[in-house]
């Protein structure tokens, strides 16, 4: 019998809120699912949309976005920029026919090592119910799909 | 040419090694294309540690360095420095966490070694691609700005200005002092609060390299480390204070009495005032809120008794600009609002007090000039003293206040020596740390003051006995009789909680500063940076960054005093070299990054039709990076080659 899926989650997160938040989480040796991998970028601001595709493209069950509170960014408002590019991303991926719940956008602070240990093993779990997002395997079945069509 | 990059991985005694098996992760990156060399060692920080690293750089020709170790808020530097030490570009180097992101949160070897190889090789993947960068270094402002005039802002600018520095000292209301100049004894010591502070004040007032600027607030703040631009909204203060001789006619004239906040509620003040008799500076102010004339447009009897002829009815609010190097936050504390707390009583019962409350009544420039006495007048014959209330409670505020323990003490031996009246201390343990706390606990054993180990449940007027009858009953159970006890009293001292000043949220936000998740500022490093912030040239004096007692806020600003004067006699700052460059052949010139970024940093150059970026303004957020249609802008240090590379390399897909 094959063993359990181990969901692999990318997570794109801003150094001064996210990425130091899961530092807290490690000096209080707070324990959580060893499913993710952290991409550190200075503001979540700058989470360009293709890194989630591109994360997806290459084997993610899931991808989570976090930065700083609204208001409590370091560069002002980068957050915001990333809370309004998030809704396009969710049409986006929602055309690719990923499921919803295979992306999420969270605000954690510096202060919240609890939430992001909460929040990765929640994420952890709801991707471990969806199963494997096997994109590979997805897109190779659509791709000769799509040229019979253009062939038609 | 090939990069050609070195691994150094860190067992941290056991802090990593314990979990990862630093050995496998080694192999591993050795196998990886362009690796030529990887190694592990037991502290990578250590002074062999980085020997290793400058070494290897010159013995493997090494054109990138990756350690794998703990987050790069503890080390990076330590590395990009020994890097830079052999020759290497400092930003040629990358860390791996494979401490706090790995091994301390892991529990099973396994998958946190296989976790940390993830991790290495995402970091590998991010140097193979690394550019060097030149650090840009820039001047610093020589002059600090001080936020709050408390003891820790008091002291903290006193130490900046004798060290031949400029500061500037602002303060919300009419008068430097804070909380301390509200205190009427300190603890263990018995030192008059005011006798010990009133000097540091003066000495405020009168050095030349201190502008103190009372009735003012910080409205905006620009800029970065060393240069800072900060706005402050000097309120109208409708007395010129070059021509008031802070006489006091005015004081006595004035008609307009309102509750004074200085003695928290329990006298009035008048609409023009000075804090408390020995504020600094000593000349008044008129409270534009209050004030007859201003509500009426009658009255002016302030001015007509005025001799200097000193009142300004036309004087306004005006905001001036200043330059600073460094900034200290010592904005101080608040308490709880003691009305939440009704089942002590509070707001019900006259003479139930809080503790500052109980400061002013003791003082001799209070309500009773110092006498201790309930509401009627009367000498109480027993007092309880209630301690954390709202502190140490999952209800209110879990952490602990620090200063009740020991003011409660105080409070006991003040009303002893004064009323012989019985005193009671209701507490859940007894928390007497500093120096000379303990002893103090030990003198008030032996004073007679009963201690009852137990928190109150409540306070009550019903009485269930004659000999409850008329007096305010205290209800707890004792823990150490393990029996509930009902103790009637004359009055009760709630030690409420200390808390984050109210506006603390939007203070935070302008300094750009962080929370702890108990509302007060967060300190860069708990331990070793507890004056420094997330911001650069931000530093925190006093009890904004948790509840402090004297002796420790009088260091806590001695301490932000000295970090923000290390910088400013250094002269020079190197700032973030990894900001934004636009690719002038890309630009379509849509301007879509202007809007975007934050600081105003991109402008449209009008000759070449192309986004211009102002790098000493960007601060290397990606913002515009990510925003630009056109993919014409990079982010230095985080670009998309980098962070792709990254990505594709966390999992082995």
């Amino acid at each position: 019998m094959s063993h359990e899926f181990e969901p692999r989650i990318v997570v794109l997160c801003c150094n001064w809120c996210t990425y130091a938040g899961a530092d807290l989480a490690g000096t209080s040796r707070m324990k959580y699912a060893p499913n993710v991998r952290l991409v550190r970028v200075m503001c979540s601001g700058r989470v360009d949309p293709s890194f989630v595709l591109r994360a997806f493209q290459d084997g993610a069950d899931g991808v989570l976005i976090a930065g700083c509170h609204p208001g409590d960014c370091h560069y002002i408002n980068g957050n915001l920029k990333t809370l309004r590019r998030y809704p396009a991303l969710e049409t986006l991926i929602a055309q690719f026919g990923i499921e919803p719940d295979r992306m999420r956008l969270e605000w954690i602070s510096a202060a919240e090592g609890d939430v992001f240990v909460h929040v990765v093993n929640e994420m952890t779990e709801q991707v471990r119910a969806l199963g494997p997002l096997d994109w590979k395997r997805r897109t190779a079945m659509t791709v000769p799909a799509a040229e019979s069509h253009t062939a038609g | 040419m090939e990069p050609r990059i070195g691994v150094f991985v860190c067992h941290c005694g056991t802090n990593i090694a314990g979990v990862v098996d630093v050995r496998r992760v080694a192999e591993a990156a050795a196998a990886w294309p362009d690796v030529v060399y990887a190694t592990e060692y037991k502290f990578m920080c250590s002074d062999p540690g980085q020997g290793m690293v400058k070494d290897a750089i010159v013995k493997h020709n090494l054109t990138r360095v990756v350690v794998a170790a703990c987050s790069p808020r503890m080390h990076e530097p330590t590395f990009r420095k020994a890097c830079a030490m052999a020759g290497l570009n400092p930003y040629l180097f990358e860390m791996a966490n494979i401490r706090e992101h790995c091994s301390w949160v892991h529990e099973d070897k396994e998958a946190a070694t296989l976790k940390a190889i993830d991790i290495v090789r995402t970091s590998v993947a991010k140097a193979r691609l690394l550019e060097p960068l030149q650090a840009r270094v820039v001047s610093v402002t020589p002059k600090v700005l001080v936020v709050g005039g408390g003891v820790a802002g008091i002291q903290a600018a006193l130490d900046i200005a004798n060290a031949g520095t400029k500061v500037v000292l602002v303060e919300r209301s009419q008068s430097i002092g804070g909380h301390m100049a509200q205190l009427d004894k300190t603890f263990p010591t018995l030192d008059c609060s005011a006798c010990i502070l009133t000097p540091k004040m003066v000495q405020v007032a009168q050095h030349p390299n201190i502008d103190l600027m009372t009735w003012s607030e910080v409205e905006s703040v620009e800029g970065f480390v060393g240069n800072f631009k900060v706005k402050i909204r000097r309120k109208a203060r409708y007395v010129d204070e070059a021509t008031c001789t802070s006489c006091g006619v005015c004081l006595e004239k004035c008609p307009k009495k309102v509750p004074s906040e200085f003695d928290e509620g329990m006298m009035t003040r008048k609409s023009i005032f000075r804090s408390f008799p020995q504020a600094v500076p000593g000349k008044p102010v008129i409270d534009k809120e209050s004030c007859t004339y201003f509500k009426n447009g009658k009255c002016k009897i302030c001015e007509i008794f005025c001799e200097p002829k000193a009142i300004r009815w036309d004087d306004e609010d005006r905001v001036v600009e200043e330059s600073v190097g460094a900034i200290i936050v010592a904005t101080g504390m608040g308490l709880i609002d003691p009305h939440g707390l009704g089942q002590w009583g509070y707001g019900r019962f006259p003479n139930v007090l809080t503790g500052l409350e109980f400061e002013r009544l003791n003082n001799a420039t209070g309500p009773t000039g110092g006498r201790i006495t309930c509401k009627d007048g009367s000498t109480p014959k027993s007092v309880a003293i209630l301690h954390c209330v709202g502190s140490r409670d999952r209800n209110h505020k879990e952490y602990c206040s620090r200063v009740c323990c020991m003011y409660a003490l105080k409070f006991a031996h003040l009303i002893k020596e004064k009323t012989h009246a019985t005193v009671y201390n209701f507490y859940i343990d007894m928390r007497c740390f500093g120096k000379g706390y303990e002893e103090f606990y030990n003198r008030l054993l032996h004073e007679g003051v009963k201690f009852i180990r137990g928190k109150a449940a409540y306070v009550t007027n019903q009485a269930l006995t004659d000999e409850e009858t008329g007096h305010l009953v205290v209800s707890a159970e004792s823990t150490t009789l393990g029996q509930v006890l009902r103790v009637p009293v004359d009055m009760v001292i709630l030690a409420s909680a200390v808390a984050p000043q109210k506006d603390a949220e939007a203070v935070a936000r302008l300094f750009g500063m962080g929370r702890s998740p108990d509302g007060f500022f967060m300190e860069k490093h708990p331990k070793l940076e507890p004056f420094s912030t997330a911001t650069d040239g931000v530093y925190l004096a006093g009890s904004c960054q948790s509840p402090k007692d004297i002796p420790d806020t009088v260091a806590h600003g001695a301490a932000a005093a000295s970090t923000a004067m290390s910088l400013i006699s250094r002269g020079t700052v190197e700032v973030e070299a990894a900001v934004a460059e636009v690719l002038t052949d890309s630009c379509s010139g849509c301007k879509i990054c202007q809007d975007v970024c934050p600081y105003g940093a991109l402008s449209f150059h009008a000759d070449t039709r192309v986004a211009e970026i102002n790098g000493s303004v960007c601060k290397g957020c990606g913002t515009c990076v990510a925003t630009c249609p056109s993919g014409a802008i990079v982010g230095r240090h985080f670009n998309d080659r980098q962070i792709l590379a990254q990505i594709d390399a966390a999992f082995l897909w």
